[in-house]
């Protein structure tokens, strides 16, 4: 630990110190000073100056009225069981008015990457009670898996439920498991919703909340979801427990690491982030996954608000690419009604064809999946030509497809938001929907499937309708 | 090993340094008490700069760099199959073993040691030249290692090692050069990662590569030295493209470097491969295969350098006599480390922030592809296979652009057909491939059939029906004449029966030449026997009820790969049920004249 009690320059957010030739690159910094202590750490560490990245806010900071404490390592969180059910500021600090727990380690909140090697291939299925995540975008312990969305849709809705439904399958019931909430950059109510929603269904106790809420500094989310996941790794990997983070809202962290690197003048990529956004973005949804000799899981459900709804936008662009498939949320079956309005065509599930068949969830599962999807992107085009020529004018094929679009909307796709249902439940309704059609439209199914599934599925609803 | 300078400045994985002793461009440094891996990638008097390729937190001013005396390089011999390495070539496995269940730094690993069976395949005495054939060792049931002169050395032989066992840094031979210098030769040796390995001479290409998947090798092939760009958007179907050729294509070894992607994909392949039987041996697929891993949050130097690493040991194959195929996934991570580096550098960008240099690196990458003469007179390929991810999926932007220049066939990925599931999701009409004249021949002899003409016919079905898409959407598929519903009925069962294929389908996963050939015939067949029955005034109705789209469509799944005579049997059924319209039609057609 050294200190410096001066700086020569404030630039933005970067303090430099004049012949001190002492940094270590990446090293954590506090710098007191009359506003109070900042934190930041090490960009360039040179014989004759050190470069200090600021994370808080410098305005009123004065470089000949501060003090300069380099802490000789990078910074680091200490973690502990004992963390579930408390509540802790963007920077890993107690924020409930509690005393932090003990630690049972100090970890640099930067992680180290995983090593390929030592990975375990991630093949087994979270259920999580929702007919569009586990029948169309199964979730496999390990995944990162985040949900796409847009101003007003119900995303944290969605997260939520599946936070508090989510539980292993495969009689594993009783392995631990824990959530990890990250809140960056979102409004105190978002923030209280999820806590009483937590609180009301007696999770609470099994969670770990961050928040860098909407008022906290913007440069602390940096760190706040590298804070988190280092807590979550270590449940996972030390405690052998079943982690889910849910980080929310990542829109919000790309703005702070956008206005950043702004602030140092770097070469702005597209839409002004800087070009290594896939790279830091990557440093973090990498921190997931199964470790060779582990026991536990770190799955991450990132959620994210699109700018303009647009897909291509860097920061949902650059996401699909690192992630392991994605929810994407649609305005239009919002607007009509469906909760959780999933984007079927757009959805997908990356892990989800080895964590599903026979002996993980059911035979039909991948089969009846892949016809859902075929059929429903045959129903939007025939509602495309019903809107041009009429639905008097379809043929009786095409009408049976607006039948089964309707009926999978709202008897596969919608359900409460307290509504838990199985897998075996949501493949049974998938076979009600299709029903709807002719059995020589269901290519993607195999026969063996058509004779077990089919038919009675047929006379099931009849009868229902009887 | 001795000290070459300090450093006076550390800025992420790019550092400056103070020398104190001479020391090259491209050097291969270990910086720091930590001694981490770097090379040197300028010098300017006494002042040069370096690039690491570990984590450099908390390395200081002042702390030591290392010279090592040789460029960054690869070491080659046998050993390397089977091995998953990080970019700069550090077994993963030895890694985790040393180190845990992550990456710590300062691992310095090299292969595990082994003892190999060394058979001579020449004698003491004898001249050899570079990349002469001295012997060999059984490196995998699936590969032979021939251990060769490395590619600067001529002289005589004056000692080789006989039938017998060697540890791989044993000596195998002995050369004395020209100017009588004594060189020692060994199972492993180096190469600089950066320098392709020198041929004899380029071939142009004479056959294709295999890829087992029915829109590549039928569509827009690839041939065993081209080189194939494969850009699309993400979830589109890239990497699972790229592990459906690493486990299918013909190829005898396959490097498959994950560069720049995810943990997940390589764990993966890690699971999958051992246990997976190539189709024409019958051995595991690990056998011929190598992995190079650097993934998205492993640092970003290392990442850079990780498709050299790869193509490297892909020309050290081919140097021995083999076809090599290599898969790099994404060189556009690849793209954007050397934008992230040169930012470091304080380089002036180009387009989009890349360096001026991004085409060069590209084109330089895509030129190591070939079908050669080795330096010991074989024959040797290697194939390149590079995915593309454009940002947005905007095919534009200047990785896609170059990578289109540099390559001679582009398999476009497109996002409407991946959200519609049909995959692969290469695109009809926005693929190309410039090697179907080159591969045409060997089609012909293995079909017996005119296979240009065949696949141009194809071509045609799917051309006319997307002229008649646009059509379909406005006033709906029953409102147009027979004959263009007929063009849209077989358009469907092509792309459903022929290009569509499913990676993860037991017997669809892979499609053998033989079966590929008979499936588009069948569905060209049918294409022109509808079309005559139509002029003969059969209603369309008909023709399809004659029909079992499921069965026709299903064969690719039905029909396994050595027995493609099924698909011919389904087709004279197929045939005879029409025969019959026929027959009615003419009837019809006589009574209606008489
Ligand atoms: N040939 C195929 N058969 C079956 N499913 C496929 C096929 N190709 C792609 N898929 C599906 O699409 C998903 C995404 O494919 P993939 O991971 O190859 O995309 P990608 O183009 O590599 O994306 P990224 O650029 O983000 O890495 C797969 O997980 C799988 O579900
Ligand atoms: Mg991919």
């Amino acid at each position: 630990m050294i200190d410096v009690d001066r700086a020569d320059r404030i630039d933005g957010p970067l303090l430099v110190i004049e012949g001190f030739g002492q940094a270590g690159y990446g090293e954590l910094v506090e710098v007191h000073g009359p506003t109070g202590t900042h934190l930041g750490e090490v960009l360039s560490a040179g014989e004759d100056a050190a470069v200090v990245e600021l994370w808080g806010d410098t305005t009123g900071l004065r470089a000949r009225d501060l003090r300069v404490r380099f802490r000789g390592e990078a910074l680091r969180l200490g973690v502990s069981r004992e963390m579930l059910g408390r509540v802790f500021d963007g920077l890993g600090r107690p924020r409930d008015g509690l005393p932090a727990p003990v630690p049972e380690a100090r970890l640099d909140v930067h992680g180290a990457p995983l090593n390929p090697a030592a990975r375990d291939y991630p093949q087994d299925v979270i259920e999580t009670g929702i007919s569009a995540v586990d029948g169309l975008n199964t979730l496999v312990r390990g995944q990162k898996l985040p949900i796409f969305s847009g101003a007003g849709l119900p995303h944290d809705e969605l997260a939520s439920q599946i936070a508090l439904q989510a539980r292993l399958t495969g009689g594993n019931e009783d392995d631990a498991f824990a959530v990890v909430f990250v809140a960056l950059g979102i409004s105190h109510d978002t923030a209280a919703y999820f806590r009483e929603r937590f609180a009301a269904s007696g999770m609470l106790g099994r969670t770990a909340l961050f928040l860098n809420l909407a008022d906290d500094p913007p440069m602390e989310r940096i760190v706040t979801p590298r804070a988190a996941l280092t807590l979550a790794e270590h449940l996972a990997f030390e405690h052998g427990m079943h982690v889910l983070a849910l980080m929310t809202d990542m829109t919000n962290y790309a703005e702070a690491l956008r206005e950043l690197s702004a602030r140092k003048n770097e070469v702005p990529g597209r839409k002004g982030y800087p070009g290594y956004l896939y790279t830091d973005l990557a440093g973090l949804y990498e921190r997931c996954g199964r470790a060779r000799g582990r026991s536990g899981s770190l799955t991450q459900i990132p959620v994210l608000s699109m700018p303009g709804d647009d897909i291509t936008h860097p920061i949902p662009d650059l996401t699909g690419y690192i992630t392991e498939g994605q929810i994407v949320l649609s305005r239009a079956l919002h607007r009509a009604g469906v909760y959780p309005p999933v984007d079927v065509p757009l959805s997908l599930s990356r892990l989800m064809k080895d964590g599903i068949g026979e002996g993980r969830t059911r035979d039909d599962h991948a089969e009846v999946a892949a016809q859902l999807f075929a059929a429903y992107a045959r129903v939007r085009e025939v509602r495309n030509l019903a809107l041009i020529i009429g639905e008097s004018a379809l043929s009786p094929t095409d009408r049976t497809y607006l039948a089964f679009g309707t009926a999978f909307e709202h008897e596969v796709l919608a359900q409460g938001m307290d509504e838990t249902r199985t897998i075996e439940a949501t493949l049974d309704r998938a076979w009600g929907a299709l029903s709807r059609l002719p059995m020589d439209e269901l290519q993607r199914v195999s026969y063996a499937q058509l004779t077990k599934h089919y038919r009675d599925a047929r006379e099931e609803r009849t009868r229902g309708h009887a | 090993m001795s000290l070459v300078g300090h450093l006076i400045q550390v800025t992420g994985p790019i550092a400056r340094m103070r020398t104190v002793a001479p020391v090259g461009v491209l050097e291969h440094v270990l910086v720091g008490h930590d001694r981490l891996a770097a090379e040197v990638i300028s010098i300017d008097h006494d002042r040069a700069t370096v690039q690491i390729y570990e984590e450099t937190v908390g390395l200081r001013p002042g702390e030591p760099v290392h010279g090592t005396g040789h460029p960054l390089s690869v070491v080659v011999g046998p050993g390397l199959i089977g091995q998953t390495f990080d970019g700069i070539q550090r077994p993963l496995e030895v890694v985790r073993e040393a180190q845990g269940i992550y990456l710590r730094r300062g691992a310095a690993a090299g292969l595990p040691p082994r003892r190999w069976r060394f058979t001579p395949a020449l004698a003491v005495g004898d001249v050899v030249g570079p990349g002469a054939v001295l012997g060999s060792v059984p490196e995998t049931p699936l590969v032979t290692n021939r251990v060769l002169v490395p590619p600067t050395l001529r002289g005589t032989l004056v000692r080789l090692a006989p039938e017998g066992d060697l540890d791989d840094t044993d000596e195998v031979a002995c050369v004395r050069d020209a100017a009588g210098a004594m060189h020692v030769i060994t199972l492993l040796q180096r190469w600089p990662v950066r320098r392709a390995r020198p041929f004899r001479e380029r071939l142009e290409p004479d056959r294709p590569l295999i890829t087992g998947q029915r829109v590549l090798d039928t569509f827009f092939p690839i041939v065993r030295g081209g080189s194939a760009a494969l850009p699309g958007p993400f979830g589109a179907g890239k990497t699972v493209l790229q592990h459906s050729l690493a486990k299918w294509s013909d190829a005898q070894v396959i490097v498959y470097v994950g560069c720049g992607e995810r943990g997940n994909e390589m764990a993966q392949v890690l699971e999958e491969f051992p246990a997976l039987v190539d189709p024409r041996s019958g051995r595991p697929l690990m056998e011929r295969t190598i992995l190079v891993a650097n993934t998205s949050n492993m640092p970003v130097a290392a990442r850079e350098a990780s498709v050299y690493t790869g193509i490297t040991m892909a020309e050290y194959y081919r140097d021995q006599g083999y076809h090599v195929a290599l898969m790099a996934d994404s060189t556009s991570r690849w793209a954007e480390a050397l934008r992230e580096i040169a930012g470091r550098l304080e380089e002036m960008p180009a387009e989009e922030g890349y360096p001026a240099y991004l085409p060069s690196r590209l084109a330089a990458f895509y030129e190591r592809a070939g079908r050669v003469t080795t330096l010991a007179g074989d024959e040797g390929s290697v194939s390149v296979i590079g995915a593309v991810s454009p940002p947005g999926g905007d095919f534009t932007e200047p990785v896609t652009q170059h990578t289109q220049r540099f390559t001679r066939a582009f398999w476009a990925l497109e996002r409407e057909l991946a959200s519609a599931r049909h995959y692969p999701a290469v695109s009809w009409k926005g693929s190309y491939s410039f090697y179907a004249d080159n591969v045409a021949a060997w089609w012909r002899a293995e079909s017996g059939l005119d296979w240009l003409a065949l696949r141009r016919r194809a071509a045609d079905v799917l051309e006319q029906d997307a002229r008649l898409e646009q059509m379909v959407r406005l006033v709906g598929a029953d409102a147009l004449p027979d004959r263009q519903r007929w063009v849209i009925d077989v358009a469907a069962l092509i792309k459903e029966g022929v290009l569509r294929q499913n990676a993860l389908h037991e017997i669809d996963a892979f499609c053998s030449p033989a079966k590929q050939v008979r499936l588009l015939s069948l569905f060209v067949e049918l294409h022109d026997e509808g079309a005559s029955l139509l002029e003969l005034g059969v209603p369309l109705m008909q023709i399809r009820e004659r029909l079992d789209r499921g069965r026709l469509t299903r064969l690719k799944e039905s029909v396994a790969n050595d027995a493609p005579e099924l698909i011919d049997e389904v087709w004279h059924e197929t045939r005879r049920e029409l025969a019959s319209l026929r027959r009615q039609a003419e009837e019809q057609a006589k009574g209606a004249a008489a």
